[in-house]
């Protein structure tokens, strides 16, 4: 499947008025469907940035009400957020550069044609698309391994994703000519020397790409650190999320203040507001910029075989 | 014999250094994915801590004959049959509309910026969306209770007690967050009409409406089967992630699905033999659907994943 920006040349063609009547219906669910995403996404801006008692009297609606930043500067004096953050920017970081490293090292064998193992590295790769060992499979595996309780036990699991391997195969097959490599090879170039002098240059883009897939899940992890961590020194942003918004666990014994702990209870919903607007911002400020990134991605993954 | 040595070694004196890049990856799928493939024979066995997962005793298919004949079996299954159903109708179906719609307006302008916003959402994370679903329908200060305050004068039920809203909300929360995200795909597709057909569909006097049912739907019906037959293998694998979070004791009774009782049996009984075995249950069904997908796809269009 290509995609083609060549869309059809405007003709001017009288449009009837039926058919015009449909595409206004068009425009119309557009704008319902623009609406439905942005509606509740307005909400919870709003309620973060207002003024918390008009949140727990449930005056907010589209548009702040009292504009503050008190629940910002609350969810700032959490320790855990903090920490969260920390580790969180830690394993995207970290996690990420291994994931890359990885992908690449599986990705460009495969795309070499004259490469013997090729077949049996692919189907190798498949298998592990198909079957999985499952939950407790893999947590003795971790828990044998010794690694329950430290970092690598949130990053070595899912350290390659065969999906995103494939995508790079197909990405380097079709930009990287085979008649390249043979006439490298020719000239007395190694697959080493190959591989960096031409094949890294020249995947800039998909290296953006499967960049960004893996940041994007090491940001919204939590399952590996739920499963494998006990110490919340250790903890993602994810993990202190899933205490603070849904199972209301405002840990009140952070504040030596019991006066302070009692308004931290009563501000508990605006806390939430401004805690998920803090969590998504920088994923949501910098996916407009990287968007057609992200296009290109899905338009790999959907080559098939 | 010799000779396929001898061909061998030339291959891997020529090939070492591809095979040098392997190493990493090589290591990482043995020990990350195929060794916990082995650890699935627990399911066979006694597993006993001390004994280790190769020197437990084996127990035959008693796991399994006690999973399908415990009490929780047939709710377990039916509820992750339902709700992965509900989930892969709605999911499929919310995108291949959004896209087709989106193909015939024109605004250039227009549709950047509505496919940006829409497409947005997909970054939130799991956790973070069971959060704003739940601010949203607060029954006291969410959009959801003040809306319905204003109308009708009274505060709503908490709809997360209310195990019957379980599925809409999971199924409908997850349209909204992935509808824009799944269209890009049918988007593409859909640049890839030939615009003669349109043409011809034209003079032979097709409204606009007619020419997306007759020409751009059968255009991406391709796709459409591909991905449907993808997403089937996915289907008994509905996503544990959210539906643990969405789980409370209150809605037990439809949310209880085979990964979270996986889970459940798993790690917080310690029964691993146990919630291993029904894990494996799950795979085979699941690979059962899979391959009948494929097959039914096969017989009625001439697309197919294999």
């Amino acid at each position: 499947m290509k995609m083609k920006n060549a869309k059809p040349a405007p003709r001017k063609i009288k449009v009837n008025r039926q058919d015009r009547l449909f595409l206004s219906l068009c425009t119309g669910i557009l704008a319902i469907a623009l609406l439905i995403v942005l509606l509740p996404v307005m909400n919870i801006i709003s309620s973060a940035f207002s003024n918390p008692i008009s949140v727990a009297a449930g005056k907010v609606w589209l548009w702040p009400v009292d504009f503050s930043l008190e629940s910002f500067k609350n969810v700032l004096k959490f320790n855990t957020v903090w920490i969260g953050y920390r580790n969180t920017i830690f394993y995207t970081v970290f996690g990420t550069t291994m994931n890359v490293a990885i992908t690449l090292c599986c990705a460009y064998p495969l795309a070499q044609k004259s490469f013997s193992g090729r077949k049996f590295m692919s189907k190798m790769l498949l298998i592990t698309m198909i079957f999985s060992g499952g939950m407790v499979p893999n947590y003795l595996l971790v828990k044998q391994l010794k690694l329950l309780n430290t970092f690598w036990s949130v990053l070595l699991p899912g350290l390659m994703s065969a999906y995103n391997v494939i995508i790079t195969r197909t990405y380097i097959e079709t930009n990287i000519s085979g008649e390249l490599a043979e006439a490298a090879q020719i000239d007395g170039c190694s697959p080493f020397q190959f591989f960096f002098r031409f094949v890294l240059p020249l995947s800039k883009s998909i290296i953006a790409i499967i960049t960004m897939y893996y940041a994007v899940g090491h940001w919204n992890a939590y399952f590996n650190a739920f499963l494998y961590l006990n110490d919340n020194k250790l903890y993602p942003l994810q993990l202190f999320l899933r205490d603070i918004l849904l199972n209301s666990k405002l840990d009140s014994s952070a504040f030596d203040d019991p006066e302070m702990a009692m308004m931290m209870q009563s501000q508990a919903e605006s806390l939430k507001y401004a805690i998920i607007v803090i969590a998504t911002a920088p994923l949501m400020c910098v996916y407009p910029l990287v968007q057609k990134h992200f296009v290109k991605g899905v338009m790999l993954g959907s080559v098939k075989g | 014999m010799q000779k396929w040595a001898r061909r061998t070694k030339k291959a891997l004196l020529r090939d070492w250094q591809y095979w040098v890049f392997l190493l990493l990856p090589i290591a990482f799928l043995l020990i990350f994915e195929y060794y916990p493939m082995l650890g699935v024979q627990i399911a066979f066995r006694n597993f006993k801590a001390k004994r280790g997962i190769w020197g437990s005793e084996w127990a035959g298919l008693k796991w399994f004959e006690k999973f399908i004949e415990s009490y929780q079996f047939r709710r377990v299954v039916t509820n992750t049959l339902v709700l992965s159903l509900y989930n892969l109708a709605a999911t499929t179906v919310v995108p291949i509309c959004f896209a087709l719609v989106f193909n015939c307006v024109e605004h250039a302008r227009f549709k950047k910026f509505v496919q940006t916003i829409v497409t947005l959402p997909h970054f939130i994370s799991v956790v973070v969306l069971v959060g704003i679903l739940m601010q949203l329908f607060n029954s006291r200060v969410g959009l959801y209770g003040i809306t319905y305050e204003a109308l009708t004068g009274t505060y709503p039920k908490d709809i997360f007690a209310n195990a019957g809203a379980f599925r809409h909300m999971y199924v409908w929360s997850g349209v909204w967050q992935n509808f824009g995200w799944s269209a890009i795909i049918y988007i593409a597709a859909l640049h890839g009409v030939d615009p003669s057909h349109h043409e011809a569909a034209e003079i032979d006097g097709a409204s606009r409406f007619q020419r997306v049912i007759y020409v751009d739907f059968p255009h991406i019906t391709p796709t459409i089967i591909t991905l449907l037959i993808m997403n089937t293998g996915k289907v008994m694998s509905v996503g544990f992630q959210k539906v643990y979070l969405m789980q409370n004791s209150l809605n037990i009774s439809v949310s209880q699905i085979i990964s979270t009782y996986v889970y459940e049996i798993g790690l917080v009984q310690n029964n691993y033999s146990y919630s291993t075995a029904i894990g494996l249950f799950n795979s085979v069904v699941n690979l059962i659907l899979v391959l009948t997908a494929n097959k039914i796809a096969r017989r009625v269009s001439e697309t197919s994943l294999w």
